[in-house]
């Protein structure tokens, strides 16, 4: 194993640059509108209504922005329940992208709340849980998923804490605390793995609650399995794409081989989705809807289709190096929007409270919002990736100190 | 193809664990109405469209006025201010009226997605809202068939809105009267008795007296008695009016929590799935990071 | 002129001047909604001395109609008996009595024979050959029927001569009936109404005195220029109803306020009537919901005298106003600007995934250096 491009190193470099002064502004900008937005209520700034009450930041940064944040969960089976250590590479990145994620998720989910300063009853009051509610289960437990993704980043940065000479107290902290995380480290690493499996199907479940509001062909008990397996799709997606950009961007080892050997993983992933989706359907009589030409058949074979291009594109493994690249890169990002489209069709497409309620569409406020928190969590990233050993390392050049 | 013969039973173990839930997704008992359960039936063939329900209701729950026109007061559907409506069918042949307001369901979908049960059958079956421990998701809003659940986007302080059968303060009084005068004030204001409060029993055997006397007045089904596993609110209409076209959806006989909640106690049953799952995925952890270790491959976490 | 008040002079029953008389004419029509060109036909065929002649019968009846009659001013009772028609029969008002009143009615019919007015008050007994009511020894039925053949036209003024009224209500003991069911194949010019609004047979009368010609009548013979609309449809009260508004009891806080008196078992929704706009009396507000009592429902035959007076009704005829909410409202659309912002979001960000594709594809020298290609 060559240990010149296994070990992660900070980038290190300017902070601020101008991708970063942007983020901030945006992000900033946002923090500003939702003082506003906490001081005026929902209804002046976004276009939810009674008819559509989860709109852009539901379906997008909460249940598609968590499933984007799967990376981590994605390598960790990998690695872990298969036994596959040469993915260890990848693994950083995947949890930072995860942990913010999810993170930018769980403010996401704040923002949305009409009351939320009775969260912190939530965790606490267990004798109040009605054990009926679906999303009772997803809310903890992403809680404390996001919770065990930040501590997982725990070791990263006291690694670094570990090197910080002029700050003693920092460096007292990370000596003590890390051996005891590596003991712990295997538990946390297993509920890391249990956690999300039992919230990204259950997102599936809660929409489940719809009803005769949702399109029969969302309606189905196996949209837990359709979003579990879509998320690992996703989450092997983002692996792809944000190990490869990031490498990019920040001259470091892109680490193809160990990308390209994913594939198999990925087509598998994909063709069981497709598989049992097709089956599905045609097992419980819906075939009717799939030739409709309305917008619901539409949206099902843009699903199948943008998970159906990758896993054939996948298959086949191109000579050209950077053949192979562009066509792994492209199919990681048809199946992240594929399974972007799946969640956002079960929660905003295909949700029909009835037709004298007008198609919901986000106000610029929100789309605004949405844009900021992404922005921040961009910024975020950036500057923890050049400050922290995340990126595995340079090609030749020394390691930075 | 890298995935060994081991990985893929494992892979085929997470399915199973879903797709069992899948199959068995009636696995949830189906509820009926509590002994003491109460509740209205609105014939809508005796309705005359006066509205003095609203005008009640709005007096009764100290609602604001809606003004969405050069009226003072003029709400065209439920929202955060007005708990029941009166609304016109202007049909070719027929006209009716109808009465919105909550159906108090007996297996109600808004209680099931409540999290913390700030939405919950109380007395008499009746179904009511606490605010404290409501934090505004809305998810009941999104579960509700019947669209009723209002939330007020409007305000800083925003509470969910619907009614509830007018019980005085509703979670402070627990027992005893349903409020001063015993009923919800819109079936006390009627002046034609179009809508009715009493035992759910009684005005269940009512409705369906009045279609056996007169089965040319009414059509020959009572909404509510079967709809999305039953309601406490009842609804008689005119022969030749279907309830779909005075707004009331038609739904079949499952209730709506039915599916999500079979699924979600068939795969937790008892927590379980996840406890075993989570010993089994440690275990794995455990012997891959040894392994890697051992081959010198980076574990870093 | 003035409306006549206590401080009036007294009654000149000399005449009128021509000014006063025209406008007498002219108040005539336009209370019963005639064109103004009415008034002056109305005045020429006066003053040619084409007085039509009125044989006025009365039945089973409380003489009301008579005395709503008495009770206007444009015209004066007086100055219609004395300047516009020719009142040649009248139990309740005439001079003469007897013998000498029931020739004058016959000499009356003679003389007009087929263009006299018979007026029709009060209800006419049937049961036992219709005893219960007899004029100089002749049964009502009779009378009505003899008057009646030799007509210009016939108008039963008052519900008991349009369909029964108070003497039809249960049991009926006499067998009441109204004119148009002793009166059968004739054209009936019914004004119900308890008392009947006299202007309705004001307009009635001085129209055909003047043009020979009746208004448009409806199924039951009521003129639609007053008996087209329910009392519910053109209410001063409507708005309340609409509101949900409604009385409870007589002088509760919405009583005071002058709401809705359906729940006191106003009959308005099930009764055509013009109450609400030409008040008795002529004092505004002078009917009984303008002071604060129920529509009793008095012209309509089932209704009046039949139905409870704080008996609710069924509303047959739904009219509810254009703002009431119809089952499924319309709503807003999408903002263009908001759909052209996220349109150009995804756009964007599709063509930079292309872009940033062909960018990680790119060779690098340090990896081919790595044999990692």
């Amino acid at each position: 194993m060559n240990t010149a491009h296994g070990v992660p190193t900070p980038v290190g470099g300017k902070i601020m640059t101008p991708v970063m002064k942007l983020c901030l502004a945006l992000a900033g900008i946002t923090a500003v509108l939702l003082i506003y937005r906490f001081l005026v209520g929902l209804g002046p700034v976004t276009n939810m209504t009674d008819g559509h009450p989860w709109g852009l930041w539901i379906a997008f940064d909460v249940v598609t922005g968590t499933a984007l944040a799967c990376g981590g969960y994605a390598i960790a089976l990998l690695i872990y329940v298969f036994n596959k250590g040469k993915y260890h590479p990848l693994i950083r990145s995947a949890i930072l992208t995860s942990a913010l994620g999810y993170t930018l998720g769980a403010i996401g989910v704040i923002i949305d709340l009409g009351r939320p300063w009775w969260t912190w009853k939530l965790p606490i009051f267990f004798w109040t849980w009605n054990l009926d509610s679906v999303q009772l289960e997803v809310a903890l437990c992403i809680m404390l998923y996001t919770a065990v993704l930040w501590i997982e980043m725990a070791p990263v940065f006291m690694e670094r804490w570990e090197q910080e000479d002029d700050k003693p107290k920092l460096q007292e902290f990370s000596r003590k605390w890390t051996p005891i995380l590596m003991k712990a480290m295997p538990w946390l690493i297993a509920l890391g793995i249990v956690l999300p499996t039992m919230h990204q199907s259950s997102l599936g479940s809660m929409i489940l609650l719809a009803g005769p509001k949702l399109h029969p062909l969302w309606l189905t008990p196996w949209l837990p399995f359709f979003f579990l397996v879509s998320c690992i799709a996703m989450g092997y997606g983002m692996v792809v794409l944000e190990t490869m950009w990031s490498r990019t961007v920040y001259s470091r080892y892109r680490e193809t081989s160990i990308l390209s050997a994913l594939a198999p993983a990925m087509v598998v992933v994909l063709l069981v989705w497709i598989g049992v989706r097709l089956f599905n359907v045609v097992a419980s009589g819906k075939t009717g809807y799939l030739f409709n030409l309305d917008r619901f058949s539409m949206l099902f074979w843009a699903e199948i289709l943008l998970f159906a291009v990758p896993a054939f594109i996948l298959m086949m493994k191109p000579a050209r190096p950077d053949k192979n690249r562009y066509r792994l890169f492209l199919a990681a990002g048809m199946m992240v929007t594929g399974g972007m489209l799946h969640r956002f069709t079960a929660y905003w497409f295909a949700y029909n409270p009835g037709e004298h309620w007008n198609l919901y569409f986000p106000s610029m406020f929100e789309i605004f919002v949405t844009v900021g928190l992404i922005a921040a969590e961009v910024a975020a990233f950036m500057y923890i990736i050049k400050k922290f050993p995340i990126l595995t390392g340079r090609p030749s050049a020394a390691l930075p100190t | 193809m890298n995935i060994s013969r081991r990985g893929a039973l494992k892979v085929a173990a997470f399915g199973a664990a879903t797709a069992t839930g899948a199959r068995k997704a009636e696995a949830r008992e189906k509820k009926t109405a509590p002994a003491d359960a109460t509740g209205m039936l609105y014939d809508a063939t005796l309705c005359i469209g006066c509205k003095a329900c609203v005008a009640a209701c709005r007096d009764a729950n100290d609602l604001e006025l809606e003004a969405n026109s050069v009226l003072y007061d003029d709400p065209q559907d439920l929202s955060a201010n007005t708990c029941n409506i009166i609304k016109f069918y202007d049909g070719e042949d027929q006209q009716s009226f109808v009465k919105q307001q909550c159906m108090h369901c007996i297996d109600p979908a808004c209680a099931a997605a409540c999290m913390m049960g700030s939405f919950q059958k109380r007395q008499n079956g009746i179904v009511t809202w606490k605010p404290d421990r409501c934090i505004g998701c809305r998810y009941c809003q999104v579960a509700c068939p019947f669209s009723i659940p209002k939330f007020e986007w409007n305000s800083a302080l925003p509470a969910m809105v619907k009614c509830q059968m007018c019980l005085a303060k509703a979670g402070t009084t627990e027992a005893g009267q349903l409020n001063e005068v015993g009923q919800p004030a819109c079936t006390e204001v009627c002046p034609r008795h179009a809508v009715i409060y009493g035992p759910y029993e009684e005005l269940k055997a009512e409705a369906l007296r009045r279609i056996a006397d007169e089965p040319d007045r009414y059509e020959d089904h009572v909404y509510g008695l079967d709809e999305a596993g039953g309601t406490q609110v009842l609804y008689l209409t005119a022969r030749g009016v279907p309830f779909s076209k005075l707004g009331l959806p038609e739904l079949g006989p499952e209730p709506v929590p039915a599916l999500p909640v079979g699924l979600q106690h068939t795969i937790y049953k008892g927590f379980v799935a996840p406890v075993a799952v989570y010993g089994i995925v440690a275990g794995l952890v455990w012997r891959a990071r040894r392994q890697q270790d051992e081959a010198g491959e980076e574990v870093g976490g | 002129m003035v409306l006549p008040t206590l401080d009036s002079p007294p009654f000149d029953p000399t005449g009128l001047d021509r000014r006063d008389f025209v406008k007498v004419c002219s108040m005539a029509a336009a209370a019963v909604g005639l064109p103004t060109e009415a008034a002056a036909a109305f005045v020429e065929n006066i003053q040619a001395g084409r007085k039509p002649s009125v044989i006025w019968l009365a039945n089973q009846e409380c003489t009301g109609c008579t005395e709503s009659l008495l009770r206007t001013s444009h015209p004066r009772l007086d100055e219609l008996i004395l300047d516009l028609i020719s009142l040649d029969y009248h139990e309740a008002l005439q001079v003469a009595a007897g013998h000498q009143a029931e020739e004058a009615r016959k000499t009356a019919m003679e003389e007009n024979k087929g263009a006299y007015i018979c007026v029709i008050e009060g209800a006419i007994p049937t049961k036992d050959g219709g005893i219960y009511c007899k004029i100089a020894g002749q049964t009502s039925i009779d009378m009505v029927r003899e008057v009646a053949e030799d007509a210009g036209a016939i108008i039963a003024i008052g519900s008991c001569a349009s369909w029964g009224g108070i003497p039809s209500a249960y049991p009926n003991p006499t067998g009441a009936v109204g004119a148009p069911e002793v009166l059968e194949g004739k054209t009936v010019v019914t004004i119900p109404g308890c008392p009947s609004n006299p202007y309705n047979f004001l307009g009635v009368a001085l129209q055909y005195a003047t043009f020979g010609t009746l208004p448009e009548l409806d199924a039951l013979g009521r003129p639609k220029f007053a008996y087209g609309r329910y009392i519910h449809e053109h209410c001063p009260r409507r708005a309340h109803f609409d509101a949900g508004r409604f009385v409870k009891q007589f002088g509760d806080e919405g009583h005071r306020q002058g709401w809705c008196l359906y729940q006191m078992g106003c009959k308005g929704p099930v009764t055509k009537a013009n109450c609400s706009t030409l008040n008795f009396g002529e004092v505004s507000d002078a009917w009984p919901i303008g002071i604060g009592a129920p529509c009793f429902g008095c012209t309509e035959k089932g209704v009046g005298f039949t139905i409870g007076k704080f008996e609710t009704v069924e509303i047959s005829e739904a009219t509810p106003p254009a703002t009431y909410p119809p089952i499924f409202s319309e709503r807003e659309g999408p903002n263009p600007w908001a759909t052209m912002a996220l349109g150009g979001i995804i756009g964007g960000a599709i063509g930079g995934g292309i872009i940033a594709a062909k960018k990680v594809s790119q060779p690098s020298e340090d990896e081919i250096g790595l044999g990692e290609v």
